[in-house]
């Protein structure tokens, strides 16, 4: 078994439309900055592993094949993953896997979505026999259970109002981010309009166009690499069905056993005191502190409390999506794999003016479905 | 690059189980397809979903015509309590082949791999024209038929085969006289409906094991080398009469390595494809070519290509083959291809 590092981390700059390029002009944007970061070249990659999340977000199907040309492929493997919002995550986690298997020495992971191509809303809204149609995207499934998340432990109804508010100033100190808003306030997001109650329009994600990549390699391609790696800790991946009776979709079981796994693989024994941040997929405000208490950073409960108290900001004792996360640029199939590359950057010292002062060891999580896909990883300054 | 590294954990393909094919499966949902085959390829491995330590399956949103379809399908595995899952917008050869990977990391000891495919919802030619390039070559709207005798052409113009040829394939593989077969007009030439593949719906499982966990079966099929490769996508970028990537992978795999091979399972949807397939693998007369019949007799998308290494490793499970070479294929004109060599000895 190998150890796996990150050497090479690109994205691209995430905007609602990106007309200025195609889908493979989005990911070998992406692609040629990991390889840059890396300083590497495409004949240096063995493999490639690729995700993004429904074909229909573009109208392309199973695009690996269309992409393999601009993505150096030619010749080499190339893998699609794809499970659902979580597959960012997902798709940097296979990829690691040739790695730690000892398969490659040098694997290329690219994740993207471009929005603009086809309606995300549409996609998100199928009619399917014999299934209630679901006809108000991803705000519609998610709503009510940030509703029970609310009635379960009485928040205060402001506290996604100030993840949302956090997040986007978050984003202005991120070039990449695609929400951008100056002077955002809670006035601000408390005046936009409800979208799904108890959601508002300021308190989810954009529609983004974006890709994210990385450069995987083991120890010797560490050892060579021009800039010091992010070293994976651990990784884990949990899924559970979508429905069935007693279900807990605002605290999955899946979450928790993921987390748990992956704490287990890095030696944390406490969550909140042994890692420095964590970029977590938040693409409705109140996500946070659902997820602080599902990945065990706050006790049942008491999410809200600790997103209230300012911990999660930057400058706090734990912060939360420093580049301004899923809430400030959500090209679906890369808001996972950012996540995990933001928080490789961050025990790289890479994040610039986001940057958390001497993170060591970083969360990047993803989740997707009805709340059932679950993907994370601990990344760290030191080799484990 | 990748073949001769470390030394690799051996892994088995300890069963397999599939649906019987058919053209059009009306009843049979997502879950339904997956859940009688998964519940199949346990039994017969003798494990309980409890005992697997990873899952991963194969499907494609657009066959179905919705997002999220392999959603539906995990119900037919039921995850709970929760598993260690992933899944790939590919055949399901891709997902073993991605399970094979995890198992070589050492801390689990099996996985459970599945695929299904729903072809007839749609007009599935026309579907496959969406896997194109969507700028420069799925707006002139050349289906997957027409695109497979593009390449038919382009081998026959190369003089190293006859239509005659692609007939005999044929008729090997689902029966009917040679002259026969070549009396009857053309489909797209020069392909004749007897060198296209049926439209069809499916599903298959296997299940992998390691080390001791695969040796507690009578015969387990170990896989000895499995490797993939693509090709670029514009077809005028390749040579479409030579498999250049099934190639590489078959080196990869280890193919001429194994000794002699009793049987081959080709995923080749078209007829003269196969014929660029035996070509690539250097697979002589001698051995069997696909004994089940092939794409060219049942061909459900993201199922046809597991099910290749499923049926290559029942006719070791059986005692019916020692070696064996399984091939899987993605994309148009066989842009991308996998490679599974297969045997009832472990590597020694």
């Amino acid at each position: 078994m190998n150890r796996c590092a990150i050497i090479g981390i690109g994205q691209t700059h995430h905007k609602a439309k990106r007309q200025d390029v195609s889908i493979a002009g989005l990911v070998r944007e992406a692609a040629a900055r990991a390889l840059a970061d890396a300083e590497l070249d495409w004949k240096d990659i063995d493999a490639v592993v690729l995700g993004k999340a429904p074909d229909m977000f573009e109208g392309v199907m199973m695009p690996e094949l269309y992409l393999a040309d601009a993505l150096g492929a030619a010749g080499k493997p190339i893998m699609r993953v794809h499970t659902a919002g979580s597959v960012g995550g997902s798709t940097a986690i296979v990829a690691a896997q040739t790695v730690i298997s000892g398969v490659h020495r040098r694997v290329l992971t690219v994740a993207f979505e471009k929005q603009s191509e086809s309606d995300a809303m549409w996609a998100l809204s199928p009619r399917i026999p014999f299934q209630p149609q679901l006809t108000a995207g991803a705000g519609g499934y998610f709503a009510p259970l940030v509703r029970a998340y609310i009635h379960r432990t009485g928040a205060p109804d402001d506290v996604g109002m100030m993840v949302a508010v956090k997040d986007r100033q978050h984003a202005l100190k991120n070039p990449y981010a695609h929400l951008r808003i100056k002077g955002i306030d809670l006035a601000m997001v408390r005046d936009s309009p409800m979208l799904w109650d108890p959601i508002r329009y300021l308190e989810t994600c954009p529609s983004s166009d974006g890709a994210c990549a990385m450069v995987l390699t083991d120890e010797d391609g560490a050892r060579a690499a021009p800039r010091p790696p992010a070293w994976v800790h651990g990784l884990a991946t949990r899924s559970e069905p979508v429905v069935f009776a007693g279900r807990n979709q605002v605290d999955p079981q899946a979450g928790r056993d993921c987390a748990r796994d992956v704490y287990a693989q890095a030696r944390i024994a406490d969550p909140r005191r042994d890692i420095d941040v964590a970029e977590i997929y938040v693409p409705f405000s109140w996500f946070e502190p659902m997820w602080l208490e599902n990945l065990g950073f706050a006790a049942s409960g008491d999410g809200w409390r600790m997103t209230a108290s300012g911990v999660t900001a930057l400058g706090g004792a734990l912060p939360i999506n420093p580049s301004g996360g899923v809430l400030s640029s959500n090209p679906i199939g890369a808001s996972g794999m950012l996540r995990f590359a933001e928080a490789a950057m961050q025990v790289r010292d890479q994040a610039g003016e986001h940057q958390v002062d001497g993170a060591r060891r970083a969360l990047g999580h993803a989740y997707g479905g009805g709340s059932q896909f679950f993907a994370m990883w601990i990344v760290g300054r030191d080799r484990p | 690059m990748s073949a001769s590294r470390a030394r690799r954990r051996d892994v088995a393909i300890v069963s397999f189980a599939q649906l019987p094919p058919v053209r059009r499966d009306t009843a049979r949902d997502e879950t339904e397809l997956v859940q009688p085959v998964v519940t199949a390829a346990l039994r017969q491995a003798g494990l309980t979903r409890q005992d697997i330590g990873f899952t991963v399956s194969g499907s494609c949103d657009y066959l179905i015509g919705r997002p999220f379809s392999f959603v539906t399908a995990l119900d037919g595995v039921a995850p709970w309590p929760p598993i260690a899952e992933s899944h790939v917008e590919m055949d399901g050869a891709w997902a073993l082949y991605e399970a094979w990977v995890r198992l070589q990391q050492g801390d689990v000891d099996t996985a459970l791999i599945y695929a299904y495919g729903k072809s007839s919802l749609g007009d599935l030619p026309a579907v496959l024209t969406m896997q194109l390039d969507p700028y420069y070559l799925a707006p002139l709207g050349i289906d997957a038929v027409s695109l497979a005798a593009l390449q038919a052409r382009a081998l026959l113009d190369s003089g190293r085969a006859t239509e005659r040829d692609l007939a005999v394939v044929a008729a090997a593989r689902r029966g009917g006289a040679v002259a026969e077969l070549l009396a009857t007009p053309y489909l797209v030439a020069p392909l004749r409906r007897h060198d296209c593949p049926p439209i069809s719906d499916g599903a298959c499982a296997v299940v992998l094991a390691a080390g001791d966990a695969a040796r507690r079966h009578a015969r387990p099929a170990w896989i000895r080398g499995i490797d993939h490769r693509v090709e670029p996508h514009q077809l005028g970028s390749r040579d479409l009469t030579r498999s250049t990537s099934t190639a590489i992978a078959a080196e990869h795999a280890g193919v001429a390595t194994i000794g002699p091979i009793d049987v081959a399972e080709l995923h080749a949807p078209f007829s003269h494809q196969e014929l660029i397939l035996r070509d690539a693998l250097g697979l002589g007369a001698e051995v069997a070519v696909n004994p089940s019949g092939g794409a060219l007799v049942a061909n459900p998308m993201m199922v046809a290509g597991l099910t290749r290494l499923g049926e290559a490793a029942a006719r070791i499970h059986d005692g019916r083959a020692r070696n064996a070479v399984a091939h899987a294929t993605s994309g148009p004109c066989l842009q991308q291809n996998l490679v599974c060599v297969l045997s009832s000895e472990v590597a020694s």
